[in-house]
């Protein structure tokens, strides 16, 4: 083994592979059989986190960087002269089982540039994972990156040995893909993600019948979007994502914030700032969809097509909403308390376990960890507080009033002078 | 306690007893058929998952914890049901989040052991929780390094498990020979320091620089687990 060679072409293929923001090692049981190597326990783990607090999971890497490609945001981009790279299958297989064996991953993340055309490289990819899973017995973690344009044929063996495959959208519309990265299309996308989804259903279906069915991307499917490249609105990416989730039980939507990494007259300035707050506004609508049980037209609605950067979805939901509170968390549904600014999951259904033994009190609800400061303008406390009492606009400046909020210092320019 | 119908009750581990102003105080021995009755009792009110919640507790080394098992315990007999979802009970409250606590590191020595491969092909890693995890991370690695041996050693504790591909024992340092926690690197097997070289690569190279925040990395990694991570070591090699 040419250790310089491995460290020089690591030190390329995991570069060039972190823009891919997807970093879950869960939604997968796998057990250990006869002494392999490796299990899946279901649940993920995070080995280590890098410095911008991003979650290492897995071996996150591309088989090459040669692309035949050239996606204006793409630092790998065939016009782009950056030092190509390309490991071999052997290579890949033994970077994986001695950092497993070691603890340092829960798996392998594949991704790769794609070279020749996409059934030349998505077989590799394949054959990368067979390997893993027959000869190596490895029974952890592996994501596969779907090429877009693949057989169903490689996509059907991918499913076989992988956890995950995603294959990424880059662009909230069409119209955004057509701009930055022409020669992609948007169907060579759909076409496979649409296979799998179809062929999970099929295999649900089975398994109630032959419980020895073998497995096929139990931890389902994810895509990613490049946020900030293009002008479209929150609203547009949250009805993409919405659709992703009830058209294609798609587990994931991941949002991306550009990274300026390339000068090019489609995309924005290089000077350009990362957009972070945006990017973290997404996220909390995409869990307000996901576990909150919100709609994407409540999040958003036509006439106010992008989220508020002051204060978090919910909260601005809350407050244009004031006639469903306030709410008695000693009667309404868990449905309801999770609408209640400052009650997170966790909290509303500690709440309806405990309130079946007694009523709860302010105390008992502070200690059980309900941000009291902004959840009171909400609540139903007679003799205590009175929300009739506040227009929204005024509940909304004492809210910020009382913010420690990080983004806090971001809206309010005159702080920066220290 | 029931036997001998005792009220105002507070339990303190031998050593860290205030001390007394008024009433007696009793040295109780651990006496297994007792205890097995205290067992069977809190299985009976709500199954393994209390058990588990007890011996988390037990684990914890938190002082004082011992008067908030026995109130809860007390409550769960008194009111004939499983009250440990009770969450607006301060002692039911207490025992939650010390067992979240327990969770949460035991989750983070899963994700924080960083095994070397050393002589005899035994991969053995250095750890320092914050409370006692190890027996609650043996099934875990147990189920996954299955065809490897292995060993983790709690340095603050001074002791460790050691699994030779059939089974997993405790293990204690015998005396005059205890780790100092750090290693003699002639025992590693060659390439162990060529991994450890990849990994830090890999660490570096998977940054995005742009977006640095330091503070969200030390909530995700406290400096404190930083002496046992493999990518925190900071070398010739860098």
């Amino acid at each position: 083994m040419n250790f310089d060679r491995i460290k020089q072409k690591l030190s390329v293929l995991s570069d060039a592979a972190k823009y891919d923001v997807s970093c879950s090692s869960s939604g997968s049981k796998r057990a250990n059989k006869n002494k392999g190597l490796g299990d899946t326990n279901g649940m993920g783990i995070c080995h280590t986190y890098t410095e911008d607090g991003r979650c290492v999971s897995l071996l996150k890497i591309l088989l090459t960087n040669v692309c035949i490609y050239d996606c204006a945001y793409c630092v790998s981009r065939k016009s782009n002269d950056v030092k190509r790279e390309a490991f071999t299958v052997k290579e890949v297989v033994d970077l994986t089982i001695n950092f497993y064996r070691r603890n340092y991953i829960e798996g392998l993340f594949l991704s790769s540039g794609i070279f020749k055309n996409a059934d030349y490289t998505m077989e590799r990819l394949v054959r990368i994972a067979k390997k893993l899973r027959t000869e190596e017995k490895f029974n952890g973690y592996i994501h596969l990156k779907t090429i877009p344009g693949c057989s169903n044929e490689l996509m059907h063996e991918a499913g076989l040995y992988a956890d995950r495959v995603s294959v990424n959208i880059e662009l909230p519309t069409e119209s955004g893909l057509k701009l930055l990265a022409p020669d992609k299309k948007r169907e060579d996308m759909i076409k496979p993600m649409q296979y799998v989804k179809n062929t999970l259903l099929q295999v649900k279906d089975e398994r109630k019948v032959i419980k020895s069915t073998p497995k096929f991307v139990p931890a389902g499917q994810s895509t990613q979007m490049i946020i900030g490249a293009t002008p479209e609105t929150d609203r547009q990416i949250i009805l993409t994502a919405n659709h992703f989730y009830t058209n294609m039980n798609l587990k994931r939507v991941y949002y991306s914030g550009y990274v300026p990494v390339l000068a090019d007259s489609r995309l924005p300035a290089t000077t350009m700032q990362v957009p972070m707050l945006r990017e973290n506004r997404l996220y909390q609508a995409d869990w307000l969809m996901r576990f909150y049980g919100f709609k994407a037209d409540e999040i958003l609605e036509a006439e106010h097509p992008d989220l508020d950067t002051e204060i978090d979805p919910k909260l601005a939901w809350a407050l244009r909403n004031m006639d469903q509170f306030p709410v008695d968390v000693n009667k309404a549904d868990l449905h309801m308390i999770l609408r209640v600014p400052g009650i997170g999951l966790h909290s509303a259904r500690k709440i309806v376990a405990a309130r079946k033994f007694n009523k709860l009190n302010a105390e008992q609800l502070k200690k059980l960890g309900i941000a009291l400061n902004r959840a009171k303008y909400f609540l139903h406390w007679p003799g205590i507080y009175q929300s009739k009492d506040y227009t929204s606009n005024s509940i909304r400046a004492m809210i910020l009033q009382d913010s420690h909020s990080k983004y806090h210092r971001m809206n309010n320019p005159q702080l920066q002078l220290f | 306690m029931y036997f001998r119908k005792l009220t105002d009750l507070r339990i303190y581990v031998k050593g860290y007893e205030p001390p007394v102003l008024i009433g007696d105080v009793l040295y109780i021995h651990t006496e297994e058929a007792k205890a097995k009755r205290v067992i069977s009792k809190l299985y009976n009110i709500g199954g393994k998952p209390v058990i588990d919640l007890y011996y988390k507790c037990i684990l914890s080394e938190q002082q004082g914890i011992e008067n908030h098992m026995l109130a809860a315990l007390q409550y769960s007999i008194k009111s004939y049901s499983n009250v440990f979802a009770d969450y607006g009970n301060f002692h039911v409250l207490k025992l939650r989040e010390i067992e979240k606590k327990m969770r949460r590191e035991r989750h983070r020595m899963t994700a924080f052991v960083r095994f070397k491969h050393g002589r005899d092909s035994l991969y053995y890693s250095i750890i320092e929780p914050d409370f006692d995890v190890i027996p609650l991370i043996i099934d875990h690695f147990e189920g996954r390094y299955a065809d490897q041996k292995w060993l983790i050693y709690d340095a603050k504790r001074k002791y460790g498990i050691y699994y030779d591909l059939n089974q997993t024992v405790f293990m204690y340092p015998t005396p005059g020979n205890q780790s100092s926690g750090t290693v003699d690197i002639s025992l590693f097997e060659p390439e162990e320091e060529l991994y450890q070289q990849l990994w830090k690569t890999y660490f570096k190279s998977t940054n995005i620089s742009e977006r640095k925040n330091l503070k969200l990395h030390l909530q995700h990694v406290p400096r404190r687990y930083w002496k046992y991570l493999v990518e925190k070591e900071t070398g010739i090699h860098g």
